[in-house]
């Protein structure tokens, strides 16, 4: 048995998915699970907030003409998922379908070399110290450290009516350090983050070099003045700069949206979006990348899907359901925070393919211009297109040289606009980590670009 | 005495047994019912039963916290030694130790709305498909609603120590919102329409859907405003989201940690006069009402902001122990999955005596905002000062105007709140990212950046 599958005893599955065809339906699903992790934080150079749990359940779906009737119970003894079956199937009122026997699939996880739970919690409170040690010795203006550890195991098992029998092992791992820097009244704050689809090797090469990071943005942040208002060309940096396009772009992209024509790119499949320099991906088998697994939630082997190709909109995102209705194939994205969620079409890794500029003579061109290296967040409105980013660390592009840092700006604009206005793509790239929210599920995913330069685009400072 | 209490005091003997000091098991369950609808069907029906338990320990000053689905006698043994394991690793902190025993819970007004368990599915998604339908019916200019969705969940809440009483309650609630589409000739606009009552007969879903269309349609043709210093008139969920933050910064966790931008400022001036806030964990419309708090104390009401002045700060037992006060009743937690920590329970700002019509007559020439985007990270919560994402309609010569959208306000709370010129007279109940119950207020001057 590879994976989780060994949630699900196959004999068990399959009387489980009987019981939710009972009174009718096109197709049964059901998803195990078997989840546990720990966190910890240090803060004022003390480790707390020490947070070990464990939980189990399963969820059953049942479609039937456009409906899904959803169930999930906690537990996965096979009582507890019988009654999570017929109360899915409570609601139908027709007469029984038969679905196929299940076979199982060979899935291989994800390696994981050294499972963090086979490592000593005393070991994760020594990195968090080390953490702290590296920001508060960053400079005499770092007033506060504050770092957390966590990790997390999903055994997950699902199970169809189709004959599917899959299942995943999936482990990750991921620090966070924050700074604050005090300098009288100004307090400024820096934050950095490592995680991935690893076990504990990931920590094997100088974690502590993000609290570094975390305290020297919060310091550089000390001399910033104020943001610049208006629009110009704007250049965003790499990593995590990519949850600019995850946000403008991605999320108009996941089927859901378009099929209810709430997505500024419904329509738009096969036609230019972009200049012919932009590729881009969602790719959810990246190696030890923290969006990654081996199948989504539903089974379907994790891919890598060109979303942008030379410009062009190429594909979509899809879980089962929405591929269903395309008459495509998946792509692998049917993804749910836990057994407690229906899957929908989510992110995995998502990022533009490196280009061909210089991230500096990509700089050295503006005249006048925004330099945004990393985000604090951002949101948008996939149907209109409208988005905003604050913007976390920043600075003044003048006469082709990156000047003084700037405080509290705000990114403003629309998806399509600001897609199309992308002039330059850098030839340099790396991933981040970020958790995505979206109708109330979180899951891990992974942004990724080089520096990227935006023609046009409205900052909003906080100079009037 | 009910079951749920019974595995609450199992896990807290079991705990002393695998040696903690003392203990303190919060465990729920729940009931809960969704549905989604779109395009007049019914897109899913979910009905769930989730049942968890979390125990926090102490062994000398070092807390640890484990939790669990698996609610048998060997399944709280493993939650109690992940409880012990943690501890173990956690640092001695002098304040920490169980809350302290403060009296008897008040007596509330059922939290339980009867008509909550009668609803049947079927009337349930009736429910949702008339939120959708009065929307699309109600301005031709909507051309569909993304989503309408209609939950509802009973909660049981067991909290039992041992070195307080613990106790035990129920509540109901549910809700209904919609996101409607409005197409103009330059583009979709969207809207948000909700309501919130403790039972499915509390609903209103023709006023639910009637406010996501109108909310889209208003909003077609809009454009970006000048920038510029302007009064400013917040609508009753963009005041929420910003009283949502205050709530956070009155937390005394923040105040101690130097996180918050009201530290050391106890007594002092903080806003007008006009603005007056209380954290009411009574208020029988609030849904973060309760008899006690996460950790078991009795909720109440407490002034934060009055005459101006900030009166005190929010405590648990942890923060009241170490800030030498006594607990507020402001344990908070997400969860049994979580540690209890500092939270405001319903956050409730006094109504004024202005109708919305003579906040905008006042405000003369500014912005209505009736959206807010990037509230968390566009904030900055050590010191306040924000910059986020905005849209609503022009003010006039003191009346809405054209809509303005893609632009954003600059301040910090505390000179946001000291600029409040009048707060309106109709308050309203929000329920996005913590419990509010707020009027529209007319802002004196704020930075407006859009072309």
């Amino acid at each position: 048995m590879s994976g989780g599958k060994g949630l699900l005893d196959p004999a068990v599955a399959e009387r489980v998915i009987a019981r939710a065809l009972a009174n009718g339906g096109e197709f049964a699903e059901v998803f195990a699970e078997r989840r546990s992790g720990l966190t910890l934080a240090i803060d004022e150079s003390r480790i707390e907030s020490v947070q070990s749990g464990a939980e189990e359940g399963a969820g059953v779906r049942v479609l039937s003409g456009g409906t899904t009737y959803f169930a999930h119970v906690d537990g996965l003894d096979p009582a507890d998922l019988e009654r999570a079956a017929s109360e899915a199937a409570s609601a139908l009122r027709g007469d029984r379908a038969k679905p196929r026997p299940l076979s199982a699939e060979a899935v291989q996880p994800q390696p994981i070399e050294r499972p963090p739970g086979d490592i000593p919690a005393s070991r994760k409170a020594e990195l968090l110290r080390e953490l702290d040690e590296r920001a508060r010795s960053s400079g005499a203006e770092i007033a506060q450290a504050m770092a957390s550890y966590g990790e997390a195991r999903r055994e997950v098992a699902v199970a169809n009516s189709e004959g599917l029998l899959s299942g995943d092992d999936r482990t990750r791992v991921r620090i966070g350090a924050q700074a604050v820097a005090r300098r009288g009244d100004r307090v400024e704050t820096g934050a950095e983050t490592l995680g991935g689809h690893r076990g504990f090797e990931l920590f094997d090469d100088d974690p502590a070099a993000i609290a570094a990071s975390a305290a020297d943005k919060a310091l550089t942040l000390l001399d910033a003045g104020p943001a610049p208002t208006g629009s110009m060309p704007v250049v965003v940096g790499g990593g995590f700069g990519g949850v600019l396009f995850h946000e403008m772009t991605g999320h108009g992209l996941e089927a859901d949206h378009i099929h209810k024509g709430a997505s500024v790119y419904t329509g738009k499949l096969g036609e230019a979006v972009a200049q012919p320099l932009l590729t881009a991906y969602d790719d959810g088998c990246m190696p030890g990348e923290w969006g990654s697994d081996a199948i989504d939630d539903e089974g379907a082997p994790t891919q890598k899907t060109r979303v942008i190709e030379e410009g062009r909109l190429v594909s979509l995102l899809y879980d089962r359901q929405h591929a269903e209705r395309d008459r495509v194939a998946s792509t692998g994205n049917g993804r749910r925070e836990s057994f407690r969620y229906l899957p929908i079409p989510r992110m995995t890794n998502t990022y533009i393919a490196p280009g061909e500029a210089e991230p500096e003579a990509m700089i050295g061109e503006i005249e006048q211009g925004f330099y945004a290296v990393s985000f604090a967040g951002g949101q948008v409105d996939p149907a209109t297109g409208d988005f905003v980013f604050g913007v976390n660390e920043g600075y003044l592009i003048e006469a082709g040289k990156v000047t003084r840092p700037c405080r509290g700006a705000t990114l403003v604009g629309n998806c399509l606009q600001a897609l199309s206005a992308i002039d330059a793509v850098g030839n340099d790239f790396w991933m981040k980590t970020g958790i995505c929210g979206k109708g109330g599920q979180k899951v891990p995913v992974g942004t990724g670009q080089g520096h990227v330069r935006i023609a046009s685009m409205t900052v909003g400072g906080t100079a009037a | 005495m009910s079951e749920l209490t019974e595995l609450a005091e199992r896990a807290v003997e079991r705990a002393l047994a695998t040696g903690a000091g003392d203990a303190e098991a919060y465990a729920s369950e729940a009931e809960n019912r969704e549905v989604r609808v779109h395009g007049g069907e019914v897109e899913s029906l979910t009905a769930a039963t989730q049942r968890g338990l979390g125990l926090r320990i102490w062994i000398g000053g070092s807390v640890g916290y484990g939790f669990g689905t698996d609610l048998s006698p060997s399944g709280i043994e493993a939650i109690a030694a992940r409880a012990v394991e943690a501890a173990s690793v956690a640092d001695e902190d002098e304040f920490a130790g169980p809350a302290d025993a403060a009296g008897e819970a008040p007596a509330l007004a059922d939290l339980s709305d009867p008509s909550h368990g009668q609803w049947s599915p079927g009337q349930i998604a009736d429910l949702a498909l008339t939120v959708e339908r009065t929307a699309l019916e109600a301005d031709p200019r909507i051309a569909a609603v993304e989503q309408a969705v209609y939950f509802d969940s009973a909660e049981r809440v067991a909290i039992a120590a041992s070195a307080t009483a613990g106790g035990e309650y129920e509540t109901t609630s549910c809700y209904a919102y919609l996101q409607a589409l409005a197409e103009g000739d330059d583009g979709r606009e969207t809207g948000l329409g909700f309501g919130f009552a403790r039972g499915p007969a509390g609903l209103d879903p023709v006023a639910i859907g009637r406010e996501g269309a109108e909310r889209a349609s208003e909003m077609i043709g809009s454009s970006k405003p000048a920038s510029r210093s302007c009064p400013v008139v917040l609508d009753q969920t963009v005041a929420a989201s910003f009283v949502g933050l205050l709530g956070n910064a009155a937390g005394a966790d923040a105040v101690q940690r130097g996180r918050s931008p009201l530290a050391e400022r106890l007594g002092e001036e903080v806003a007008a006069e006009a603005f007056v806030l209380h954290d009411d964990g009574l208020d029988p419309n609030g849904f973060a009402t309760a008899p006690i708090d996460a950790e078991g104390t009795p909720r109440r009401r407490t002034a934060l902001i009055e005459a101006g002045r900030l009166q005190t700060f929010l405590y648990d037992s942890y923060t009241a122990r170490r800030g030498g006060a006594a607990s507020t009743g402001n344990a908070g937690r997400s969860g049994y999955r979580a540690l209890p920590g500092v939270s405001a329970s319903n956050l409730v700002v006094a109504p004024g005596t202005s109708s919305l019509e003579d906040l905008l007559r006042q405000a003369g020439d500014g912005v209505y905002i009736n959206d807010v985007a990037g509230l968390h990270s566009g904030v900055n919560p050590v010191t306040g000062i924000f910059s986020v994402g905005a849209s609503g309609r022009a003010i006039k010569e003191g009346e809405k105007a054209e809509p303005v959208r893609e632009f954003t306000i600059a301040s910090d709370l505390v000179s946001m709140l000291r600029a409040v010129k009048a707060a309106g007279s109709e308050s309203r109940w929000v329920p996005f990212g913590g419990s509010v119950s707020v009027p529209p207020l007319l802002i004196g001057e704020m930075t407006v950046s859009g072309s």
